[in-house]
């Protein structure tokens, strides 16, 4: 499977992206919804998390990927704008430094980034959000669990399924196989255990067009088969929507899904989860430093609504704190049922 | 091309109201609470939702029923042994009632 940006696919072009998701969904648009729940113009509450795309690189080419990553992908964050992220989390009211990517670990000097936020704090919880293949991918890498717990790293890694037939046709033959032995490392290194304080959380997503399950009762499911099936552990279940972006949007038109998974959205609606959306409280750094509400914002190039703060060097809270975020039909995707963010569900 | 079923239809259940409100409010209510959370799980329950609605050939309710079963984190092997059931249950019910052909055989043979 390729790219949608090596097969010079339509979608690839942002402006024809936007066009598709710029269609009301039954008439209704995203901001009609939002005002309905006295939640529009969608302000900050405050930022706390900043996630950081270290490159679309990746070893996997997943069906679903918002990134379109893959290996060939050659955009990847440079040291000066890692210098430019440690300055901000330096100088801000950070708590959580999220690493995305791609493979986050396939940045070269994704090892030293992290080095440098531990010497400014101990404290901040940072966060790698690891597809579990890269362990495996190169001896290079087969130290990671021991350097995620040597910096008290958080991994957060996708297992769509606790089955190798569904977790391979959405992430590629041989993931889940692979991903089980990765898993069993991260146990290995302390990972997932009931009372450690090394956390390791698994992400569900749905393979197709329909909606993730209720995020306890599944969680419960995943500890069981994984437990009984593998002896493996973990901590929480986080449950994400598939948002029509990118490969997964790709899809859906493709297979004649996107206007009833649009309608589905709409008519799940959820005015809770709407309150509390990821981008209310953070903000992401796309690989080349540009400043964006969400890290699917950031792959539609819909760069934050703060003229004086586009980009990390120019990093300014105020004017990220009083912001507007900009809203689009995609963000039905984070509202819909139970809600969903990088951290499972919201409502 | 005109079909007795249209999938159209399935989005239209709810609006059975308009030629009887108080008997459709009082379904819906009791269609809600049937399948809460409870002694059996949300899960569980669609599950055997699904079987019935294979067993009762209701297109509508085995489009409705896959979708949920899957957004209930079901996968497709549980879902085809939960068809298997009500398989299982309907053959079963007309091979039992051979014990009925086989008593009457046994009464009118010599």
């Amino acid at each position: 499977m390729k790219s949608l940006k090596a097969q010079q696919h339509p979608l690839s072009k942002i402006a024809y992206e936007l066009e598709v998701l710029d269609a009301p969904v039954n008439g209704v648009k995203f901001a009609d919804k939002l005002s309905e729940s006295d939640l529009f113009p969608l302000k900050p509450t405050q930022i706390d998390i900043l996630q950081i795309n270290m490159g679309k690189m990746c070893n996997q080419v997943c069906k679903h990927c918002h990134v379109d990553a893959e290996p060939d992908r050659k955009e990847i964050m440079t040291k000066e704008t890692m210098n430019q992220c440690l300055n901000v989390i330096k100088n801000s009211t950070i708590k959580t430094v999220d690493l995305t990517g791609g493979a986050p670990e396939m940045n070269p000097e994704f090892r030293w980034f992290i080095e440098e936020i531990r010497k400014i704090s101990e404290d901040i919880e940072i966060i790698v959000r690891c597809n579990l293949t890269i362990i495996l991918a190169n001896p290079k890498y087969h130290d990671l669990p021991e350097f995620y717990r040597k910096h008290r790293l958080e991994v957060v890694s996708s297992l769509p399924y606790f089955t190798a037939t569904k977790t391979d046709s959405q992430r590629g033959d041989g993931v889940f196989e692979k991903s089980i032995k990765a898993l069993k490392m991260l146990n290995d290194a302390g990972y997932g255990k009931e009372d450690s304080e090394l956390k390791l959380n698994l992400v569900y997503n749905p393979s197709g067009a329909f909606l993730p399950a209720e995020q306890s009762g599944l969680e419960n499911e995943f500890k069981k088969r994984l437990k009984n099936g593998y002896e493996i552990e973990f901590n929480s279940l986080f449950t994400i929507t598939n948002l029509p972006i990118s490969r997964f949007l790709e899809y859906l038109l493709r297979s004649e899904n996107f206007d009833n998974y649009m309608e589905k959205l709409l008519e799940a609606y959820n005015p809770v989860a709407a309150a509390n959306v990821m981008c209310r409280n953070t903000i992401s750094v796309g690989w080349d430093g540009f400043l964006y509400d969400c890290d699917f914002n950031q792959m539609l190039e819909l760069k934050v609504d703060a003229t004086s703060s586009q980009h990390i060097s120019e990093w300014n809270q105020k004017a990220l704190v009083e912001r507007e975020i900009i809203l689009k039909q995609h963000c039905f995707g984070c509202t819909a049922g139970a809600g969903s963010s990088c951290g499972g569900a919201t409502a | 091309m005109k079909t007795y079923y249209n999938p159209d239809d399935l989005k239209n259940f709810g609006k059975i109201g308009e030629f009887q409100k108080p008997m459709a409010d009082k379904f819906f209510e009791y269609y809600g609470e049937v399948f809460k959370e409870g002694a059996l799980t949300a899960r569980e329950k669609s599950l055997i939702a699904l079987a019935v609605a294979h067993a009762i050939q209701c297109p509508y309710c085995i489009d409705a029923y896959t979708v949920d079963t899957m957004e209930k984190g079901c996968d497709e092997e549980q879902m085809m042994e939960a068809v298997h059931v009500a398989a299982a249950i309907r053959g079963g019910a007309s091979l039992v009632h051979s014990t009925q052909m086989m008593n009457k055989v046994k009464e009118i043979s010599m």
